[in-house]
């Protein structure tokens, strides 16, 4: 996968790092005169729409991936597109805003689905090894894991993102929430939990914890702890 | 002193066919309620800002506190900018500053629309008077609220998930259509005397 080293986009270099390595965009380079721009497109979820059932809706799985992320793959190819057509800094300035918005929403998403499994699957369970070690380690328990993680997501008021992230700075497993579609970026993203309401709105209206206490069932904990073993080797 | 929920100036199904009575059965209920109860669990503490009036406390108050009084207040404008009466063309002191403003109705109803439609994330989407005089449009995030920074309210659009996903699902542009249908231009008149 090509990275871009110069032009206008050479700012947004990281995220889109993060990005790549998330979303394994097919990455098409334009022989324009000024920097290449990427074309994402929508990732297959890994599952059935209704592989998550009973704890997250089909209706939902099937509005989410299909209406609400790829409203933000298309929204960040027009932002993109016209970044690198903008002629002052000022004009690019303007559009930084729906770069954020719509990149981060696809990065998020793309996170998302994969640290979601199938209801029953294997990879639901937490079973013993380096990662649940390092929670055990981190919080006292995955109980306490779990509370803490769930509360400071509730807690959120409006849209935004809940997550487990590895901090490399202290090399540890920290609770940590982004607003919007806000990516994160001061962690390593183990795991993500999305709050916005149309998450989960269908189901389960004004009842967060709810929803919440659900998405447990749900969680591919096999993805995290990949992700757990990546973000220590990269260290 | 107990924070109270003000009445819905309609029944749950007045809005109907433009917002359904679900939506305003949850979105009342469960949600302008839910703030109103919050509210009070944190005024029982006896805290300083007990008994202080909503405005008071969106001015002086931030965090939870502040969530809590805007969002009560936020949703008590957004009940009275609706009417089962509403929708059409304005009239009276408002089509005056809107034309005054933005050229016309149309020209505002875009630009409106597309305030509303555009906000990323939760939020509202507000006609405010300003001190000059003059009609803006401005959008606040989350629990924001306009008279923070001094602007008089005129009408306002709610466009957080909830208040449109039972009826439009993600479609929100299709819910600030709808919105058109239901605008209450007399209580945007008794917000510019």
């Amino acid at each position: 996968v090509s990275t871009q080293s110069t032009g206008p986009l050479h700012g947004y270099h990281t995220m889109f790092a993060i990005a790549r390595s998330a979303l394994r965009a097919p990455v098409r380079r334009t022989f324009a005169a000024s920097a290449s721009a990427s074309v994402h497109t929508l990732p297959d979820l890994p599952y059935d729409y209704n592989a998550l059932e009973p704890h997250i809706s089909a209706e939902i799985m099937t509005l989410h991936h299909k209406k609400h992320h790829q409203t933000y793959v298309t929204g960040l190819n027009a932002a993109e597109e016209a970044y690198v057509k903008a002629p002052t800094p000022k004009e690019r300035i303007a559009l930084q805003a729906a770069v954020k918005f719509n990149g981060g929403g696809h990065i998020n998403h793309s996170l998302f689905w994969k640290n979601l499994a199938p209801t029953g699957s294997p990879e639901t369970k937490l079973s013993g090894g380096e990662f649940k070690e390092a929670i055990e380690k981190a919080f006292g328990s995955v109980d306490a894991f779990k509370k803490e993680l769930n509360t400071k997501t509730a807690a959120i008021q409006g849209s935004g993102w809940g997550w487990l992230g590895y901090n490399k700075a202290t090399k540890s497993l920290e609770i940590v929430t982004t607003a919007n579609q806000d990516p994160l970026l001061s962690h390593v993203p183990i795991i993500g939990i999305d709050i916005w309401e149309h998450a989960f709105y269908l189901q389960y209206k004004n009842v967060k914890p709810d929803y919440l206490n659900a998405i447990w069932n749900v969680l591919n904990f096999k993805e995290a702890a990949a992700r757990y073993k990546e973000a220590r080797s990269s260290s | 002193m107990t924070y109270e929920l003000p009445p819905l100036p309609y029944a749950k199904n007045a809005l109907a066919p433009h917002l359904s009575e679900e939506t305003l059965n949850f979105h009342y209920e469960k949600h302008h309620r839910g703030y109103v109860n919050k509210l009070n669990q944190l005024a029982a503490e006896k805290p300083a800002w007990a008994g202080k009036s909503y405005e008071e406390l969106i001015k002086t108050e931030s965090g939870v506190v502040f969530n809590q009084a805007a969002q009560i207040w936020n949703h008590t404008f957004y009940w009275k900018s609706l009417s089962p009466n509403g929708g059409g063309a304005p009239t009276g002191k408002v089509a005056e500053l809107i034309n005054e403003a933005f050229g016309s109705f149309d020209a505002f109803k875009e630009k409106f629309s597309a305030a509303a439609s555009g906000h990323f994330g939760s939020g509202w989407a507000w006609l405010v008077r300003d001190d000059n005089n003059k009609l803006q449009i401005v959008s606040t995030h989350d629990a924001g609220n306009p008279i923070k920074d001094g602007h008089i309210p005129v009408l306002t659009c709610d466009v957080w998930e909830h208040a449109y996903y039972i009826d439009f699902r993600n479609d929100r542009p299709k819910y600030i259509a709808t919105w058109w249908n239901l605008v209450n231009w007399e209580f945007a008149n008794s917000n510019l005397k």
